[in-house]
Order: structure tokens, then C-alpha cells, then sequence
């Protein structure tokens, strides 16, 4: 394979990969009898041209920021972890027993609670496969996987059986006291004068919670010695023991710090916006953490990024379902040519780009 | 719970054994070569879509089957070409294969036929219909048989052409795996690639046959869903199946005749999730749903995690080979 620069690695590949899924779309668009042109301004405008489109964008952001800070962390340690979907879910149940079970006076208080509660039960349910791949060997992207399906079985026994408020038929929990309301971007605009921004849609304080929590991610993963650690796993576990890390200890540890994260994304689909916790809240945003941590290279600020982009495609992905007869599946679509490009077909992107490289004389400095 | 209510859930479960089986050989066939596939549950699901829609427009229920078998070979074709040609990862490009079938059928679907993600229903010839055996009374005249009859007319007669084959194909997977040169040259570059290689056998060509006979049986069990099961397409169909597929295979250890043991009983959870009556009658407690929906994921975390024998995956799955020079 032809060498190619650093920065192209980092900036070209993804882009490279992001244009090759948006073309596969478009061929899929006017396959079936659509103007693809039509379909992306339809999309720019309903997102990016009102407020309201840019408070839908920013809640899924801040979804995605959380799941693709879970598969990150885990990817810096060499793991993959497929059950951010079992996590969040898992976090979900911990804001809800939170906030309906805890009195809490204000939100600044029953955010930090309910934080608390969604990192501790996504750490659990992060635990069970980290314990089994160290101890065990057992390969944790299957076990990941079970977990999902056992969340999803645990929370619908739960919803439907024990949760639910009496005589409710909906499986979902009641809803949460005024207390633990969270401020959304409406709310926020309101008290700095612009009234009627952002009208009617959820996106809420836990958007600077995700920002934090890349900052935060950061910092840990290359100013602490943690990060360090993880990073040295995942490079060479063997060159990682000699230096007398523990790959049981580091597995568990990311994994709990990965679950967690994905757990908190509960705080902004539970907290935030449902206030209550519903059946099939997390809508495949733990699965895309995988699209988006691949496409921000693992890297915080990349995840922002990735995350941003993906919170457009979503809700200009409603937009069409709303406007055109192109149904908001297509969104699944590009999420999946997403990751074949730049997840599974990355060599294959990286072969073009170095080709490319190649004709233009570019050769690796010794 | 009667005699008569046992055959009725045998019945309905190996209705529903039928489609995890054939997925699972498939995933056998796959990972047996070295190739993990986390997209079955994909696979199933083009085919299921592509089998309904070409048997609801051409009206032949085989003709179905062979769009729905070449969706899914497509499928594993792009599988092929991540994880063989272009050394990818190969649980990325299974997630990848998934969304795309999840996203394509709708999108597909709803502007073929405009239902919502549905296809047209199948009747007659656009479907597999129940094969009965000679002799055997309608369900409703059942009641008053005698066991024999019952046993005669409810679980063995009135089975849809896969349920039948279900086994003989069990049989070919074993034969053809463990008593050919095929099946051992399979094997071997899922243990050992480069032994293989050493001996001037090809690896790719090998891994690419392997994905293919997996996207065919994968093709096969998505048209029974769609074609069989059901009578046409819905959204989502597939509902987690491509997943206890995997987990029988990770269950079975890797091994054909255990393979069938595990979708049998996978089937049978299954088949119990839906007559939560006759649990209550036959346990005298209320058993979850949810318990019985869960139970596959949760057998296969127990074996996965070695309190019951150890399952160990085929040495070379899931890296890619790269020749050395």
C-alpha cells in the first residue's frame, strides 16, 4: 500500500469516506424516483435554517457524543463494545429511580443525581462482559451483544410489570416531578431575551454535560496515567504487562468507564426530554456511538464532530420522512455505508487516497 | 397441560427452530473458515424482504427464493470484500450489513409497494404452503383423536418443505465439513490459514466460498420467514433472530448435530413465549415473557463464560490473512 501523510490519515480518510456513503445514498435516492438534490437542501434547510431544527440536530448530538465516547474508550483499549443500546438502556432505568424516587428540590441537584444513577447502572450492565472477557476469555463482542438483547427483555418486564404506574396501559414509568425537569435550549433562550427560539424542541443543559464529558475524556485519555495504561493495552497487551499494567484491571476499568458513558446519554432522552422513562428510548443511538466513534478516529473532538454530523442526518432524515416519500430509514442507510467506509472498508479508502498521493510524487520522509 | 397441547407447542416449535437453524449452519459454515458474521440477522432480512417482494410480483414462491438467496449473497459478498479482499474488521463490516438491510428494505419497500415497509400479502403459489400427509384431520377434528392421530396429523403432517428439509440439511452441513476435502480445506483455514496457504491452497478463494454458502443458507432462512412463516414482509421481520442464530452457534460449540439441539430449543423458547397459558398450567406459576425472550442470550453468556464446558471459537476467526512474503 502507497504511504500517505499523517493529517491525510486523520482529516482525508474520513472525509473521503463520508463523500463515497453520501454518493451510494444518492444513488439509492434516485433509484427510487427521488431528486437527491432536492432531498439534501430539504435537509440543510429544516435543519440548519431554524432554530427549532437546530435544537432537534443538537439532542441527538449530544446522544451520539455519549455512545461515541463509550465505543472510543473501549477502542483506545482494543475492545469493542457493541452494547452501548444494553447500557443506555440500563441508564435509563438508574435516572428513572432517580428522579421518581428522590425528592429533589432543584434541577441543578437532580441532574448531578440522576448523572450519578445513569453512569452507575451502564457501569453495571458494562461490568458483567468486562468481568468475563478478563477472567474468562470470553470474547466480548458477543457477550456485548447478549447483554443488549437481555436489557432490552429486563426494562420491557420492567416497564410493563413493575414501573408502570397503576391502571396506565402505556409500558412506561410515571412522570418525573417538576423538580427534576431540565432546562431545555427554549427555556435557556427565553431568560436571555430571544423568545421563541428553539420552540418545541428538546434540546436541554445535558448538550454542555456531552461537551464536558469530551473535554473530560480528553484529558483522560492523554494526561493521566489511566490513559496511558489504556492506551498501552491496546497497542500491545503483551509490551502492556511487561510493564506491569494488569490487562484484567484496565479491561474492567474502561469497560465500566465506557458503560457509563453510554449510559449517560439517559440523562439527556429520559431526563431531558421524555421526562419518563419509555419503551425503545434509546432508538439505535447506542449502536451509531459505533459510526461515530469510527468516523471521529476515537478522538473526543472527532466524536464532536461525527456526533454533529449525525445529529443532522437524523433530523434531517425526519425531515424527509415528513416532506418527501423517502422514508427516515435512509438514515439507516448511510449510517451503515458509514461505517463499511470508514470502519470495515477503511483499507480499502486508504488505498484510493494513497494512490492518489502516489501520482502526485508524495513519498514518506525517512 | 394435555398431550394434545405439548404437540401443539412441539409443532409451533419447529415452525420456528426451522429459520435459527438454517442461519446457524450458516454462521457454522462462516466462522468454521475463519470468518466471524455478526450479519446474519441482515442477510435474513434482504432475503426476507427481496423473496416477499419478487414472489408478490411474479406470483412463484421460487423465483422468490432465488432473488431472496442472491439479496443475501450480495450481502456476503460485501462482508467478503471488507474482511477477505480488504483485511477489514470483520464485526464492523457485520454491524455495517445489518443497518444496511434495515434501512434498504423500508426504503426499497416503500417505494415498490407504498404500504409502509410492508410487500403485498402472499396467498397460493406466492407462498410455501403446509405440506399435509395422507390421512391426517384438520386441527379443530383433533380434539377427540386418539394420541397417534393427534401426534400423526398435529407434528408431523402440515409442515411447510423447510421444516422437513431442516434435517437432511443438518446432515449435508456435517457431511459436507467434517467428511470432505472441502469441509477439511474449510476448516483448516479457520484454524490454521497459513498451513493452508503453505500447501498451495487458496485462503481468499476458500473464505469467499465459505461466505457464500453462508449467504445462501442466510437466503434460504429469510424467504422462510417471509414466505413460510409469514405471508409476506414486514419491517424489522427478522426481530433479533440472526442474533439467537448466533448465539445457538456459540451455544452448539461450533458443531452441526449440536447446532440443531440448540435451535430446537431456542425454537422451543420461543414457541413458549407465545402460549404463556400453558406455561401457567404446566409450571402453576406466572413465567415472565420477557424471562423466556431473554433465556438464549442468557444460556449462551453462561456457556460463553465456561460454567458449563468451554466454547472455543475457531482459532483464526475474525483475524484477517495477510500472506507473508
Amino acid at each position: 500500500m502507497k504511504p500517505i501523510p499523517g493529517w491525510a490519515d486523520v482529516i482525508l480518510i474520513p472525509l473521503v469516506s463520508v463523500v463515497l456513503a453520501a454518493l451510494c445514498a444518492a444513488v439509492l435516492v434516485l433509484a427510487i424516483d427521488e431528486n437527491p438534490v432536492e432531498a439534501m437542501k430539504l435537509m440543510i434547510d429544516g435543519t440548519l435554517f431554524r432554530s427549532a431544527g437546530w435544537g432537534f440536530m443538537l439532542y441527538y448530538t449530544t446522544n451520539f457524543i455519549f455512545t461515541g465516547l463509550a465505543v472510543s474508550i473501549a477502542f483506545h483499549a482494543a475492545l469493542f463494545n457493541i452494547g452501548g443500546e444494553g447500557q443506555a438502556m440500563l441508564g435509563g432505568l438508574g435516572v428513572a429511580l432517580v428522579c421518581l424516587f428522590i425528592p429533589w428540590p432543584h434541577w441543578t441537584l437532580a441532574i448531578i443525581g440522576a448523572s450519578v444513577g445513569a453512569m452507575v447502572f451502564g457501569a453495571i450492565w458494562a461490568a458483567i462482559p468486562a468481568y468475563l472477557q478478563a477472567k474468562r476469555g470470553s470474547h466480548i463482542v458477543i457477550t456485548t451483544i447478549m447483554f443488549n438483547f437481555i436489557a432490552a427483555a429486563l426494562l420491557n418486564y420492567l416497564l410493563v410489570n413493575t414501573l408502570k404506574p397503576v391502571g396506565s396501559m402505556d409500558p412506561a414509568t410515571a412522570s418525573f416531578p417538576a423538580g427534576t425537569h431540565l432546562p431545555t435550549f427554549q427555556d435557556m433562550a427565553a431568560l436571555v431575551g430571544f423568545d421563541g427560539m428553539f420552540r418545541g424542541s428538546p434540546a436541554n443543559v445535558s448538550f454542555f454535560l456531552a461537551i464536558i464529558a469530551c473535554v473530560a475524556l480528553w484529558a483522560l485519555i492523554w494526561r493521566t496515567r489511566l490513559g496511558y495504561q489504556i492506551r498501552a493495552l491496546g497497542h500491545s497487551p503483551s509490551a502492556a504487562q511487561y510493564a506491569g499494567i494488569s490487562p484484567a484491571k484496565i479491561i474492567v476499568v474502561t469497560m465500566l468507564i465506557s458503560g457509563g458513558l453510554a449510559g449517560m446519554m439517559a440523562v439527556n432522552t429520559t431526563q431531558g426530554e421524555a421526562e419518563r422513562l419509555i419503551l425503545n428510548f434509546t432508538e439505535g443511538a447506542g449502536f451509531l456511538g459505533i459510526a461515530v466513534a469510527l468516523m471521529g478516529r476515537s478522538h473526543p473532538f472527532g466524536v464532536f464532530l461525527a456526533a454533529l454530523l449525525f445529529g443532522f442526518l437524523f433530523q434531517g432524515g425526519a425531515e424527509l420522512g415528513f416532506w418527501t416519500s423517502i422514508p427516515r430509514e435512509l438514515i439507516l442507510v448511510i449510517q451503515a455505508l458509514v461505517i463499511l467506509f470508514v470502519g470495515a472498508l477503511d483499507n480499502m479508502v486508504r488505498m484510493m487516497v494513497g494512490q492518489v498521493f502516489g501520482l502526485i510524487g508524495y513519498k514518506e520522509a525517512a | 397441560m394435555t398431550f394434545f397441547d405439548l404437540l401443539q407447542l412441539l409443532d409451533s416449535a419447529f415452525r420456528l427452530a426451522t429459520p435459527l437453524l438454517l442461519a446457524c449452519l450458516a454462521g457454522l459454515f462462516s466462522e468454521r473458515a475463519g470468518i466471524f458474521d455478526i450479519g446474519l440477522e441482515g442477510k435474513m432480512l434482504a432475503s426476507a424482504f427481496l423473496s416477499a417482494a419478487v414472489a408478490a410480483i411474479t406470483g412463484s414462491v421460487w423465483i422468490g427464493l432465488l432473488a431472496g438467496i442472491g439479496a443475501s449473497v450480495l450481502m456476503s459478498l460485501i462482508h467478503g470484500l471488507a474482511s477477505i479482499t480488504f483485511r477489514g474488521n470483520q464485526i464492523i463490516s457485520g454491524v455495517a450489513i445489518n443497518f444496511l438491510a434495515a434501512g434498504l428494505t423500508v426504503v426499497i419497500s416503500q417505494s415498490w409497494f407504498g404500504q409502509g415497509g410492508r410487500t403485498p400479502q402472499l396467498s397460493g403459489a406466492g407462498r410455501f404452503e403446509p405440506i399435509p400427509w395422507p390421512g391426517a384431520l384438520p386441527s379443530r377434528e383433533l380434539a377427540d383423536a386418539g394420541p397417534a392421530m393427534q401426534l400423526y396429523s398435529e407434528l408431523l403432517s402440515g409442515h411447510t418443505i423447510w421444516v422437513y428439509l431442516a434435517v437432511p440439511i443438518v446432515f449435508a452441513s456435517w457431511w459436507v465439513l467434517f467428511r470432505t476435502r472441502l469441509g477439511l480445506r474449510l476448516r483448516a483455514v479457520g484454524e490454521n490459514p497459513a498451513a493452508v496457504d503453505t500447501a498451495g491452497i487458496s485462503v481468499v478463494g476458500l473464505r469467499y466460498t465459505a461466505v457464500i454458502i453462508c449467504g445462501v443458507l442466510c437466503g434460504i432462512a429469510g424467504a422462510y420467514l417471509a414466505t413460510a412463516l409469514q405471508a409476506g414482509f414486514v419491517k424489522d421481520m427478522t426481530a433479533g433472530r440472526g442474533f439467537i442464530a448466533l448465539a445457538a452457534l456459540i451455544f452448539a460449540k461450533w458443531r452441526p448435530w449440536a447446532a440443531l439441539n440448540a435451535c430446537l430449543l431456542f425454537g422451543f423458547l420461543q414457541a413458549f413465549a407465545l402460549r404463556p397459558d400453558l406455561i401457567e398450567k404446566l409450571l402453576t406459576v406466572k413465567v415472565q415473557v420477557q424471562l423466556l425472550d431473554a433465556l438464549p442470550y442468557i444460556l449462551t453468556v453462561v456457556i460463553l463464560a465456561g460454567l458449563v464446558g468451554k466454547a472455543d471459537p475457531p482459532k483464526a476467526g475474525g483475524q484477517p490473512y495477510v500472506k507473508e512474503n
